[in-house]
């Protein structure tokens, strides 16, 4: 009885010494058994993934996972939205936890690379910005000099911030707090002179969060720093990379092409333009298709499904960003002055 | 599988290979092995390479899967520019300065809060615990009151009510409380005038220190002399003397200094003067106040277990109540309060990691910081564990010899 026991353990130990690293498969295997989307979102930033009280989950990242999981899945309902924290996102996404960072996070230099990561497209354009009280009589952030500036922990704001003000030869004081909620109130409350997040965020705080409407306190004008935000996948599956990229890239290029998510299924049908053609998987005269989705390694109607499930990105952002009081600027298309462009889709 | 053959982690596969020949063989030993000690042994030998050998797959496991998914390892970024800032530093720290010096920044803020929030709450906690045990029916109550509603609500709550106590109910800067010319107290702190840097005020720092040693001396000649003759000489009045004479006079020597730095209202704030942030007051007085609780109930503990005789025999004697529990209660109590309070010093320690809820900026908020930068998470956290982990344990160590001192001297 005892030396069976004992053989067991040497057998248990043989096998725990032989197994190695987990083998990470490829993701898009993993989420068609899985049959969801596991996708990384903001715990709750207006305009780009907030849950509302039925616990349905708007914004413009939200809608990116959406189009995601219509391409992967054929169903943009079938996404599994994983709140994050600013801390918690990129292990997350290391670890598998979840298929794809949708999480308004910035594409940088040392994400991309140190850690394992891929950025896929730009999705929003951002800028880090000031916000300060009215009463302070403060016009442009060159007059900052001094201040107490409130900033939330785990984002790449406070560098920003140090970089700013070493750049101009000013001195501040942070006031860095984990949670925004704790963030807001010590601002709100006069702790801080300034508060500095993306001007995104600063457009929902004002127009959420602001008490008497946000009358009393304003924008600088001053950017800061380059955000580019967008989504982002683990390093090594170039297939995913891939579809993730297109997705988007397809929601960009509806828009420049004039399909949208109430004429799509018309134009799969009825269109006779070849580019449209190539990007919605439509058989031509002599029935061949682009071979864009057999080249993702989806079916050809992977775009009809992206563009149907929430629009392409101008009904995205209008009905996401828009009610925060963003106008699209650079985001717009390249053809109307903005920086939005697809690579052709052919 | 990435080969491992470079780097310092490269030793762990051997190691583990290692670990389980030295189990093999101690099992095989312990099972042939006829001799009861020496089987004892093997059992055990087997059971620390079993423990050892998991720790190093562990390892190794790690190791493999951050190279696996392209993650950076090591401690290189420590060496790295921080291009963060700091709201309060005990040493010279700037954005210019290395991720290893802003994590220093944060350690010495999270001791200064833990170290003073101890003291306060030792303080607190001793004074709450003897009024506990008064015959004053109306104190007794006010003490049981202030330890049952302190302790009953968690501590994450405390330190959110200090900091919105200070916001928002004390005045904005511009409309600063001022009780004394040149001390103003506001939602952005206390802010007290110090002295400008002089010859004079070092030298009443060092006269501070040196009385203090020499009132320290001076007692413990006087408590010789009376056990050896019984007469009673005025210790306290000659402590008070030194500590404050002897500054004073080294103070004169040097000069009398007066110049002071005052704060005065400029730009955004107030410049000269030093200041106590918001921040760091409503950790330490959230932190003290709520371990206070812990550690009245130790002493009220401490004192019940002291035996009535013991009380009476003082009483017998004719000596005062103030006496009685200076020197018959208070030191054999000492013996039941120290373990238990000794886990209170830990827990406050520990929970001063709070303070990033309202933006102190202590060691976990730095290295908080310090991931989302770097995003090397193991690195960060094991940073934060080892110096928890070695804090704690210097904290028990000191406790443990303190207790060792006062033990009861067997005759």
């Amino acid at each position: 009885m005892f030396r069976s026991g004992a053989i067991w353990a040497v057998a248990a130990l043989a096998v725990v010494g032989s197994v190695s690293a987990a083998y990470a498969g490829p993701t898009l295997d993993a989420v068609k058994k899985a049959d969801v989307l596991k996708c990384g979102v903001n715990t709750g930033l207006g305009g780009f993934s907030i849950a509302d009280s039925t616990g349905k989950w708007t914004g413009l990242d939200a809608d990116v996972c959406r189009a995601i999981a219509a391409v992967a899945l054929g169903d943009a309902n079938k996404v599994k939205f994983v709140p994050l924290s600013a801390q918690q996102r990129f292990t997350a996404l290391q670890n598998g936890e979840i298929d794809v960072l949708s999480r308004n996070s910035t594409w940088t230099l040392q994400r991309d690379t140190k850690l394992g990561l891929n950025f896929t497209n730009v999705t929003f354009y951002d800028g880090q910005g000031f916000m300060v009280p009215k009463k302070l009589n403060v016009k442009s952030a060159k007059e900052l000099n001094g201040a107490t500036i409130c900033v939330q922990t785990g984002t790449t704001t406070e560098l920003n911030l140090a970089d700013y003000f070493r750049a101009n030869s000013m001195q501040f004081k942070p006031v860095v707090i984990e949670q925004q909620q704790e963030v807001l109130g010590a601002f709100f409350a006069g702790r801080c002179d300034v508060y500095t997040t993306d001007r995104s965020g600063l457009a929902s705080t004002l127009k959420n969060d602001a008490p008497n409407g946000g009358a009393d306190y304003m924008v600088l004008p001053e950017i800061i720093s380059k955000e580019p935000l967008g989504p982002a996948v683990r390093q090594g599956d170039e297939q995913w990379t891939d579809i993730v990229k297109y997705s988007v890239y397809a929601l960009i290029q509806a828009e420049e092409s004039g399909i949208t998510q109430a004429n799509v299924e018309d134009l799969a049908k009825t269109s006779k333009d070849p580019a449209v053609q190539g990007l919605l998987g439509t058989p031509n005269a002599e029935g061949k298709t682009s071979g864009n989705g057999e080249a993702l390694g989806v079916d050809e109607a992977w775009a009809v499904r992206a563009i149907k499930a929430a629009g392409n990105y101008s009904e995205i952002y209008d009905r996401n960003i828009k009610p925060l009081g963003l106008e699209r600027g650079i985001n717009a298309l390249w053809s109307q002055g903005g920086l939005m462009y697809s690579p052709p889709l052919r | 599988m990435l080969p491992l053959t470079t780097g310092y982690f490269a030793g762990y596969q051997p190691m583990q290979v290692l670990f389980g020949l030295f189990a093999a063989a101690a099992l095989t030993g312990a099972i042939l092995i006829k001799d009861r000690n020496l089987k004892g042994m093997l059992w055990e030998a087997l059971a620390v390479s079993l423990i050892l050998m998991l720790g190093t797959y562990l390892a190794h496991n790690t190791i493999v899967n951050l190279a696996n998914r392209k993650i950076a390892t090591g401690f290189d970024f420590l060496d790295r520019e921080a291009r963060f800032e700091i709201s309060e530093s005990l040493i010279p720290y700037s954005a210019a300065s290395t991720y290893g010096r802003a994590m220093l920044v944060g350690f010495l803020n999270t001791l200064k809060v833990s170290i003073l929030g101890i003291i306060l709450a030792t303080i607190l906690g001793v004074g709450i615990g003897i009024l506990s045990l008064t015959r004053n029916w109306l104190v007794r109550q006010l003490a049981g009151g202030y330890v049952h509603f302190l302790r009953n609500i968690p501590v994450l709550l405390h330190i959110f009510l200090w900091y919105t106590a200070i916001t928002n109910l004390l005045p904005p800067l511009r409309q600063a409380l001022s009780p004394v010319p040149g001390i103003y107290l506001s939602q952005r702190g206390f802010f007290y005038p110090v002295p400008e840097p002089a010859t004079g005020w070092t030298a009443a720092l060092y006269g501070l220190i040196a009385g203090v040693v020499l009132a320290v001396a001076a007692t413990r000649v006087a408590r010789l002399r009376q056990d050896r003759t019984g007469e009673i000489l005025p210790t306290g009045l000659v402590a008070i003397l030194l500590v404050i004479g002897v500054p004073l006079i080294a103070w004169l020597v040097g000069g009398a200094p007066t110049a002071f730095s005052v704060p005065a209202l400029k730009g955004f704030n107030f410049e000269g003067g030093t200041s106590i942030s918001p921040e760091f007051f409503a950790v330490f007085g959230a932190l003290s106040v709520y371990t206070s609780a812990y550690i009245a109930e130790n002493t009220r503990a401490g004192i019940l277990a002291v035996s009535r005789g013991q009380i009476e025999a003082g009483r017998t004697l004719g000596l005062s109540e103030g006496v009685i529990l200076r020197q018959i209660i208070l030191p054999q109590a000492l013996r039941v309060i120290l373990p238990p309070t000794t886990n209170q010093y830990l827990n406050l320690t520990k929970n001063s990691s709070l303070s990033v809820a309202v933006g102190y900026p202590d060691l976990v908020s730095i290295s908080n910081t310090t991931l989302n930068q770097t995003g090397q998470a193991v690195e960060c956290i094991s940073i934060i564990m080892l110096v928890y982990l070695a804090t704690s344990l210097a904290t028990s160590a000191l406790m443990n010899w303190y207790n060792r001192s006062i033990k009861v001297v067997e005759r």
